[in-house]
């Protein structure tokens, strides 16, 4: 298999905590591969001050493409970075995160160079057929194991399956790729971004996650509940879809197969079904602890710890106690 | 305006997977429907002519002839004609987004409305390819839309793991649909029987030209690790020290 770039996860600002997964799985394709890896910064002006925090995870370069015009890096824009740093790299695979961010900018990089590419790969390893893969299909219903034609592919990386990368002594080469060297796409205007209240940890990264369902009633309720009780365990607050779709909770609080993916070590799911694309979201929790007043809900299939009762009584209690 | 809005063939997603003893995909149970994103794509384009733009609605999809179903359901959701591309191969990304901007060069659309992904193969792909091999802006999410008078430009709300952003591109733009970007309608039987005299055209795959990409191979498939339930607690106390053990929080 070919050198890889790994496109860090960024909002233009700042590189992002999803980064370090997807550095695990870099250091694992490097181990089983023998190919070398490179990390591409991609941003504003300012990204370049972090060059220094990823100098030490065995990367041969860390490359640095920092342009006003990258501050809000949209698709176009940041797949043609991608395209142009693997020409100055020599990288013929490339890496990213499957966020949104990511999945956005991969497989346009994908079509430009002709590649084949892996959606939301959660394993990779060396066998006698050469490198293998394995990625979900139907929301989490098989996973497939798989295999690319050719030496070269693109991968978007589930951050939960990859632990975070180990520190070599060899210090990576920091190198600056001048942005203006090439045309950037212009038909796509960035507006604004309509961000949540960040007072709590990453869900992606959070080691407790308290979700919740449609039975949350409303939004006050929804806060007033789980916000309560993420707080007192230090967690994020999860939903599903059905309370993002009845404005409940926002959007970037959906965990399942066209939201987000979690895997803390202690998910509680109050109210919540347990649909089949719920589950794809969350079911690699450590810990999954469930309360509905169903007795047959399918979530307790999958829960360590079940309570069958109403979430308005049960989470003011629990917050209670766990004061 | 022309709206190309791409339609596959799925499972329905509410379907139970599960493996037949060569380990493939057991069928023999499956409602097939349209994928349930590329119906609320289908839908948006709808409501741009019912929010006054002059629009014609060409629904695509590719695969074998099986699909017509879906498409004849996509002719009465309001298409106004639909094209089939025939390819028997097992379809990936790569190769589709070839095929499809091969009807876009044929078709010359303003627009084209897709799924953000496909609930079978979850690839989430097919659209960012098909908008780099053409050139063209790209908007995936949206979880709102909408296109300015002069039908040159389209603002687009979409769902991002921060929260909602919105940019504006130059049309001709691919965009594809999230869950909230709307509710589509139910399909009444006068529209499915006005649907019956609307166009659908069969077109070999072959005939397009198009490249055919590298692809994916498919080892095998099997079921995750199955978790096992767990047990039920009965009293809160209990519960709240097992939440805190596992909270790490003693
Ligand atoms: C293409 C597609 C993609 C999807 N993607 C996602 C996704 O990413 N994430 C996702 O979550 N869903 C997704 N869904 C939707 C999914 O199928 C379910 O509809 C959804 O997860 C249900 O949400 P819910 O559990 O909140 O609601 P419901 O199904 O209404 O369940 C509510 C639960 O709460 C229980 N309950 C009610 N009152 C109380 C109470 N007072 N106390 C305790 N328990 C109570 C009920 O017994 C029930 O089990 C998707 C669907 C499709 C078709
Ligand atoms: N065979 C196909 N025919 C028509 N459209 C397709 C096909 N495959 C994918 N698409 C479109 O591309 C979107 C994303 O699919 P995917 O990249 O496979 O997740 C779908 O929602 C459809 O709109």
């Amino acid at each position: 298999m070919s050198d890889l770039l790994v496109l860090a996860e960024t909002d233009g600002a700042q590189t992002l905590p999803g980064t370090q997964p997807l550095l695990g799985f870099a250091q694992r394709y490097a181990a089983e591969t023998g190919a070398d890896f490179d990390v591409l910064l991609l941003g504003g002006t300012e990204i370049g001050v972090e060059a220094e925090a990823y100098r030490q995870f065995g990367a041969r370069r860390v490359v640095v493409a920092a342009s006003p015009d990258l501050q809000h890096p949209t698709a176009d824009r940041a797949a043609a970075v991608c395209e142009a740093v693997m020409r100055q790299t020599g990288c013929q695979s490339l890496a990213g995160l499957s966020s949104s961010f990511g999945r956005d900018v991969l497989p346009r990089v994908a079509a430009r160079r002709d590649l084949p590419m892996l959606s939301d790969v959660m394993r990779l390893e060396k066998t006698g057929d050469g490198l293998i893969f394995q990625r979900p299909m139907y929301a989490g219903s098989l996973i497939a194991t798989v295999r690319i034609e050719g030496e070269d592919g693109v991968f978007s990386v589930r951050g939960t399956a990859f632990g975070p990368p180990e520190s070599v002594e060899k210090t990576s080469e920091v190198e600056a790729f001048d942005v203006a060297t090439i045309t950037l796409p212009g038909g796509v205007t960035w507006i604004s971004l309509e961000a949540g209240a960040n007072k709590r940890p990453d869900l992606t990264m959070a080691s407790v996650v308290v979700s919740g369902g449609r039975p949350l009633r409303d939004a006050e309720t929804f806060e007033r509940l789980l916000g309560g009780l993420a707080d007192r365990l230090g967690g994020a607050v999860g939903a599903t879809r059905a309370a993002v779709d009845s404005g409940i909770a926002p959007n970037e609080l959906q965990v399942g197969q066209t939201g987000k993916t979690v895997a803390p070590q202690l998910y509680i799911a109050a109210g919540v079904s347990g649909s089949i694309q719920h589950l794809a979201g969350m079911k690699d929790s450590k810990v999954i602890v469930a309360i509905n007043n169903d007795p047959d809900a399918p979530i307790f299939e999958v829960a360590d710890y079940g309570m069958v009762a109403d979430l308005n009584d049960v989470i003011p209690q629990l917050m209670d106690r766990l004061n | 305006m022309k709206i190309l809005v791409a339609i596959k063939r799925v499972p329905d997603p509410y379907s139970k997977i599960r493996l037949d003893a060569d380990g493939q995909i057991d069928e023999s149970d499956f409602t097939w429907v349209i994928n349930p994103f590329d119906e609320i794509a289908l839908e948006e384009a709808v409501r741009l002519r019912e929010r006054g733009h002059t629009v014609e609605i060409v629904a695509v999809g590719i695969g074998d002839a099986e699909w017509e179903a879906q498409l004849k359901t996509a002719l009465a959701m309001g298409a106004d004609r639909a094209i089939l591309v025939l390819d028997d191969e097992p379809a990936d990304p790569g190769s589709v987004s070839e095929l499809l901007a091969a009807v876009f060069r044929r078709e010359q659309p303003d627009l084209v409305l897709m799924g953000k992904q496909a609930t079978d193969d979850d690839y989430n792909q097919t659209a960012q390819r098909l908008a780099a091999l053409l050139e063209l802006s790209q908007a995936t999410f949206a979880s709102a839309l909408e296109v300015s008078g002069d039908e040159k430009r389209a603002t687009v709300t979409r769902e991002v793991d921060a929260g909602r952003e919105t940019l504006e591109v130059s049309l001709p733009a691919i965009i594809t649909a999230d869950l909230r970007l709307n509710e589509p309608r139910y399909v009444a039987l006068p529209a499915i029987l006005k649907a019956r005299s609307k166009p659908l055209e069969r077109l070999p795959a072959s005939e397009l030209g198009a490249r055919k990409a590298a692809g994916v191979a498919i080892i095998k498939m099997e079921a995750p690790p199955r978790r096992s339930a767990g047990r039920r607690v009965q009293d809160v106390d209990e519960l709240a020290g097992l939440i805190r053990a596992a909270a790490g929080r003693s």
